[in-house]
């Protein structure tokens, strides 16, 4: 089962997918997101998240500053001030 | 009468002004689609923001709360945060702008209040200057950038919020013009700072974990809502001064295809009332012989 990601900035919705996991650099420390996690608030420092689409694929990384995480059972959203 | 030459001479300048206008109106609806696209784009953000903010701020109440979200206790010092366009030629938007923000000065000074005023955009400065001199509490300028963005609501944030910290004011309201089509830009009041408390919270069952803590990510997320909401702001203001100036512009082209209709009809009729009197006295001279 795949995981609902978003990463929005003010200026426009960057990535809407169905990804497996997301790895996100939090304030304090970084943690990863697969599908079903349990709901979840959490600053985020400024760095880059991983998006891993299948498993075994490598990772794509976003650099993010500003940025804010919230997972809910809709999955995961990543707000930022600047993305990209 | 004008002579002949006079309404020849008012006629070009009808047209060269039509011109002008025509070119404005063309060049508002160009840029009025980009404005709109990017008010679209811009949804999202603070659509979620609103709705974190809401379920945080149910949580985090009392006297935990920070600043930003309790108010300082008191409501005397108001200010009016007023958005405004760089440029003119768009209607009646200034000036409904400033009008809804007298209306609210005044409302507030009636119920014996201080008002202070934070001016975005040139247009407001003179109108406003001329009825509260002394109460411009400080003018943003956001005619040096293309496209006013984000940085430039992060720079207007940072200086409310540094006001505020410094105790120069109690309650904000921000003032800027809504874009509901080219033909509506409703002037909208809304309170800015404190944050107001969030009507719908969606109270969700579920245990929410939060990391650090509920009152640092709110700590961290009033500036950057108050941050969103002057983005929004500068958004629709940009949509609606293109939107207002598209219309406003034809209006002023369709008046000068008017004018021109008139002049021309006027000239023609002075031209045949020429022809005429020169035959009437080159015929009577005839007849005398």
């Amino acid at each position: 089962m795949a995981l609902h990601f978003e990463l929005v900035t003010p200026e426009k919705l960057i990535r809407s997918a169905e990804v497996y996991q997301v790895v996100v650099p939090g304030t304090e420390g970084d943690f990863g997101v697969l599908e079903g996690h349990a709901p979840f608030m959490s600053t985020v420092r400024d760095g880059a998240i991983q998006i891993f689409e299948t498993a075994t694929s490598a990772p794509e990384s976003i650099p993010v500053v500003g940025g804010f995480a919230e997972v809910n059972e809709r999955g995961l959203t990543v707000l930022a001030e600047k993305a990209g | 009468m004008a002579s002949l030459k006079e309404l020849k001479g008012r006629i070009g300048s009808v047209k060269s002004t039509q011109k002008i206008t025509k070119a404005k109106q063309m060049v508002a609806a160009a840029k009025l689609r980009k404005a709109q696209a990017a008010a679209e784009a811009a949804r999202p953000y603070a659509e979620r923001l609103g709705a974190v903010m809401a379920s945080l701020a149910s949580k985090v109440s009392g006297d935990g709360a920070p600043k930003l979200l309790a108010g300082t206790g008191s409501d005397q010092r108001n200010l009016i945060v007023l958005v405004n366009t760089d440029k003119g030629l768009c209607g009646g938007l200034n000036s409904n702008l400033v009008k809804a923000a007298k209306a609210k000065a005044m409302e507030l000074t009636a119920a014996g209040k201080n008002v202070q005023f934070y001016l975005v955009g040139k247009k407001g400065r003179a109108p406003i200057r001329r009825d509260y001199p002394k109460q411009i509490a400080e003018n943003f300028d956001t005619s040096t950038v293309r496209n006013p963005g984000f940085a430039e609501a992060e720079a207007i944030a940072a200086q409310l919020v540094e006001m505020y910290e410094a105790g120069q004011f109690d309650v904000a309201h921000l003032i800027f013009p809504q874009f509901k089509s080219a033909l509506a830009q409703d002037p909208t009041v809304a309170q800015l700072i404190p944050v107001p408390a969030p009507a719908n919270a969606a109270a969700s069952s579920a245990v929410v974990e939060y990391e650090p803590d509920e009152e640092s990510i709110l700590e961290e997320l009033l500036p950057r809502y108050v941050k969103t909401q002057l983005f929004v702001a500068l958004l629709e203001r940009e949509a609606s001064e293109q939107g207002a100036s598209m219309t406003a512009m034809d209006n002023a082209t369709r008046n000068a295809g008017d004018l021109i209709n008139r002049l021309t009809i006027e000239y023609n009729r002075s031209r045949q009332a020429a022809i005429t009197t020169e035959l009437v006295e080159i015929i009577s001279g005839a007849e005398a012989l």
